[in-house]
C-alpha cells in the first residue's frame, strides 16, 4: 500500500528521489554536549561572502564570545572565540573542502575555565526596532546553519527591504544520514519558534510557515505544541522526497510559486531560513551569544557510536569521532554535510564550522563505486531533476568541452543537489561534470578580468609616459627661456651700465 | 595572325583598365577587423606571441596566419572570444595546459637595478634603486619581459598558486 502510494506520488510530482533516510537510530537519541576540546581551529571565511579579518594578535588572551574577526564588506560575517584562551596561530589551516587546500584559520588554545564575555542581553527584542535585531544578528555571527552560510542578517535587512509576505521555517533536512534539525526541533521546540518568530519580526512578514517533512512526525509533534500559543503561525508538513530541504522546491511545493531562473526566493515575496538559524538568533537576542556552537550529527557505518552533538565552531573532526567511540574501521570517505550534497574530506584533521551539519565516516558497503556507463539516453535524470533541466544533454556539451552550450541549457540553474547522479542507471558522475563546468567558468570570469585590469594598467603606464615626455619638454623649455631671459637681463643690464661700450 | 595580335592585346588592356579601376574605386578597408581584434587583445604588448605587439598579433590574426590560441595571457576566454569573431574553430587543447604564471624575484639574489620595473608594461614591479623588489602579483601577466633583463637571473616565473577560491573540480574521466 505504502509502496503504491509512493508510486502515485511519484507520478504527480515527477521530481525527487528517496534515497534510504539512514536517520535511526540516531534521531531516537538526544542532543550530547561534546567536551571541551584543547584547541580550536576557527577559520576566517565560514560563510559566502568576503573572509573576515582578525581583531586578535597572536599571544593574546581570549574569552569566551570575544569577537576574534570582523565582518569586512557588505556580505561577509565576524568569528567569535569560541572558548576563553590564548590566540597561538594566525595562519593556514587546512580547509573543511574537497580540495584539502588551506585557508587562513585563527588557532586558539583553551585555557579550561570557558569564561564569557561580559555578554549584552537586550531587553524584549520584540520591544526593539527591528533594523536592531537585524544588527545583533550581524554581530553575532549569524550565517545559513542549512549549509548555505549566507550571512542571515542581510537576508532580514534586504527582507525588509523587499516587503517580503512569507517567511518559511525550513525543517526540510531531506539529506539522508542528518538528523540535528530534526532533534533540534525535538528538544528546543520553544526556541527555535522564539528565534522564528523574531525573524518574522525583522523582516516584517505577514506570515511564518513552518514546513517539515513528514518522516518526522515527533518534530512535528513537538513544533505544534511550540507554535500552539501563537494562532498565526501555520505548521505544514511536507511529503519527504529529496531534495524537498532545497528552497526553491520548498517554496513551489508549500506556495506554488516558482522562483525564476537568476532569481531569489526574494524576488517571489519569500524568505527561507533553517531551523539551526533560527534557534541561533533566539540565542543572540535572548542571551546576547553570538554563534560559537551548533547541532553536528555524527553518524556513519564506521562511526562506533553515533550521535547529535552540540559542539564548538572550530573542534576537529577527530575529536568528534574519538568522543563517538572512534572509528570501528577503516572509513572508505569521510563527508561533511550529508552524503548527496556534502564534501569529501582530506583527512579528519579539519575543523568544524558554521555550516557543519554533519560529519560521516562512510564505510565501503556503504558507498558503492559502480564504473560510469555509456548514456544511453533514457531520460531518468530528466525526471529527477528538481529544476526541470535535462542532465544528460548538460553533460554531453561538457564533455564535448562547451560550456555555453551546457549554459544554454541551464548550467547556472542546477543546485548540484545529486538526485541526477544518484538516479542515473549508468553511474554517470553528472554532478562532478557540473560542478567542473561552473568552476572552469568562474576560472575564466576571473581570466577576463584580470585581462580588463592588464589593459587598464598598461594604458595608465602609456599616459604616464606620455606625460612625463611633456613635462620633460615643457620643463626644458622653461629652462631655455629662463637662460634666454637672464642673459637678455644681463645684456640689457650691462648696456645700461655702459651705454657707450656697444656703440 | 595580326588580327588574333591587335584583339588579344585590346582585350589585355582593356580588362586590365577595368581591373585597375575596381582596384582603385571598389578597394575594401581591412583595417577594421584588425582595430577590432587588437580591442579583444589584452593591450600589454609583452610580445609572447612572437608578433610585435598586440597590433601585430591582431592583423596576422585577421590575415589567419596565427592561431586564435596565440595569446597566453589572454588564456581560453580570449581564444573562446577571437574564434566567435573570426568564425573558426578554436582547438583548445593546448591552452588548457598552458599553466598562468606569476613572475617572482629571489630576494637573496635583487640588486635592485630597477631594469625589471622600468620594461613591465603593466606596473606590476614595485620597488626602488637599490631596494629589493616585488611583484604584484594580481597585476603580472606573467609575460616574463623582467625575466629577460634581470643581471642577477633573480627575477623568475612560477606557477600562480591555487588557493581555497581558484581551486576546480577536474574534468571527469570519459566513461568508455
Amino acid at each position: 500500500m505504502f509502496g503504491l502510494s509512493r508510486i502515485l506520488e511519484q507520478l504527480a510530482v515527477g521530481w525527487g528521489v528517496h534515497p534510504h533516510p539512514q536517520k535511526a537510530p540516531v534521531a531516537g537519541l538526544s542532543i550530547a554536549a561534546a567536551p571541551l576540546a584543547s584547541r580550536f581551529h576557527v577559520p576566517l571565511q565560514q560563510h559566502i561572502g568576503a573572509p573576515g579579518k582578525p581583531v586578535v594578535k597572536v599571544g593574546q588572551q581570549v574569552r569566551k564570545g570575544e569577537p576574534i574577526a570582523r565582518s569586512s564588506a557588505n556580505i561577509s560575517a565576524p568569528v567569535h572565540a569560541p572558548t576563553s584562551g590564548q590566540v597561538t596561530a594566525i595562519a593556514e589551516f587546512t580547509a573543511p573542502h574537497s580540495s584539502g587546500l588551506p585557508t587562513p584559520t585563527i588557532t586558539i588554545e583553551a585555557d579550561g575555565a570557558d569564561r564569557w564575555l561580559e555578554l549584552d542581553v537586550p531587553p524584549d527584542p520584540f520591544c526593539l526596532p527591528p533594523e536592531d535585531i537585524a544588527a545583533r544578528v550581524e554581530a553575532a555571527g549569524i550565517v545559513g546553519m542549512g549549509g548555505a552560510t549566507f550571512p542571515a542578517a542581510v537576508k532580514l535587512s534586504l527582507g525588509r527591504r523587499t516587503r517580503v509576505q512569507q517567511l518559511i521555517l525550513n525543517g526540510g533536512e531531506c539529506e539522508p544520514y542528518l538528523s540535528c534539525d530534526d532533534r533540534l526541533m525535538r528538544e528546543r521546540a520553544v526556541e527555535v519558534i522564539d528565534g522564528a518568530r523574531m525573524m518574522q519580526y525583522a523582516i516584517g512578514a505577514p506570515e511564518l510557515i513552518v514546513a517539515i517533512e513528514d518522516n518526522k512526525p515527533d518534530a512535528i509533534a513537538a513544533m505544534r505544541i511550540a507554535v500552539e500559543p501563537f494562532g498565526d503561525i501555520q505548521l505544514r508538513p511536507v511529503p519527504s522526497r529529496y531534495p524537498m530541504g532545497s528552497e526553491k522546491q520548498l517554496i513551489r511545493t508549500l506556495i506554488g510559486k516558482e522562483v525564476p531562473p537568476n532569481a531569489r526566493p526574494m524576488d517571489v515575496g519569500v524568505v527561507v531560513h533553517n531551523v539551526g538559524t533560527a534557534y541561533a538568533v533566539h540565542r543572540a537576542l535572548r542571551f546576547g551569544e553570538p554563534l560559537i556552537s551548533r547541532i553536528v550529527t555524527v553518524n556513519g557505518g564506521a562511526v562506533a557510536a553515533p550521535r547529535n552533538l552540540e559542539v564548538r565552531i572550530g573542534t576537529l573532526v577527530r575529536d568528534l569521532f574519538d568522543y563517538c567511540g572512534g572509528l570501528t574501521q577503516d572509513p572508505a570517505r569521510i563527508v561533511m554535510g550529508g552524503p548527496m550534497m556534502g564534501q569529501q574530506l582530506p583527512n579528519i584533521d579539519v575543523p568544524i564550522v558554521k555550516g557543519t551539519s554533519g560529519v560521516l565516516a562512510l564505510t565501503r558497503q556503504e558507498t558503492p563505486r559502480a564504473e560510469p556507463a555509456p548514456c544511453i539516453r533514457c531520460a531518468t535524470c530528466v525526471g529527477a531533476c528538481p529544476i526541470g533541466l535535462m542532465p544528460l544533454e548538460i553533460a554531453a556539451f561538457i564533455r564535448a568541452g562547451d560550456l555555453n552550450g551546457a549554459l544554454g541549457y541551464g548550467l547556472k540553474d542546477c543546485i548540484a543537489c545529486g538526485t541526477c547522479a544518484y538516479a542515473c542507471p549508468a553511474h554517470l558522475p553528472l554532478v562532478h561534470y557540473f560542478n567542473h563546468a561552473k568552476g572552469e567558468l568562474a576560472a575564466r570570469e576571473r581570466a577576463k578580468l584580470k585581462q580588463e585590469a592588464a589593459r587598464q594598467l598598461t594604458q595608465a603606464r602609456s599616459e604616464r609616459h606620455a606625460r612625463e615626455a611633456r613635462e620633460k619638454a615643457a620643463a626644458a623649455a622653461a629652462r631655455k627661456a629662463a637662460k634666454q631671459a637672464a642673459k637678455a637681463a644681463a645684456a640689457a643690464a650691462a648696456t645700461a651700465e655702459n651705454p657707450e661700450a656697444n656703440a | 595572325m595580326i588580327l588574333a595580335v591587335f584583339s588579344l592585346t585590346g582585350l589585355g588592356i582593356g580588362l586590365g583598365v577595368v581591373l585597375g579601376m575596381a582596384a582603385r574605386y571598389l578597394r575594401v578597408e581591412e583595417s577594421a577587423i584588425v582595430a577590432e581584434l587588437e580591442a579583444m587583445m589584452p593591450g600589454s604588448q609583452c610580445g609572447q606571441c612572437g608578433y610585435p605587439g598586440c597590433s601585430g598579433a591582431a592583423s596576422a590574426l585577421a590575415k589567419g596566419e596565427a592561431p586564435v590560441t596565440l595569446c597566453p595571457p589572454g588564456g581560453r576566454a580570449l581564444a573562446e572570444s577571437l574564434a566567435a569573431r573570426l568564425g573558426v574553430e578554436a582547438d583548445l587543447s593546448g591552452v588548457a595546459e598552458a599553466v598562468p604564471m606569476v613572475a617572482t624575484p629571489a630576494d637573496d639574489i635583487c640588486i635592485g637595478c630597477i631594469k625589471c620595473f622600468k620594461v613591465c608594461p603593466t606596473d606590476a614591479v614595485v620597488g626602488a634603486v637599490k631596494q629589493i623588489h616585488a611583484v604584484l602579483r594580481e597585476a603580472c601577466t606573467g609575460c616574463g619581459k623582467c625575466v629577460e633583463v634581470c643581471p642577477t637571473e633573480s627575477m623568475h616565473l612560477v606557477p600562480v598558486p591555487v588557493t581555497l577560491q581558484s581551486w576546480r573540480w577536474a574534468k571527469p574521466g570519459l566513461a568508455a
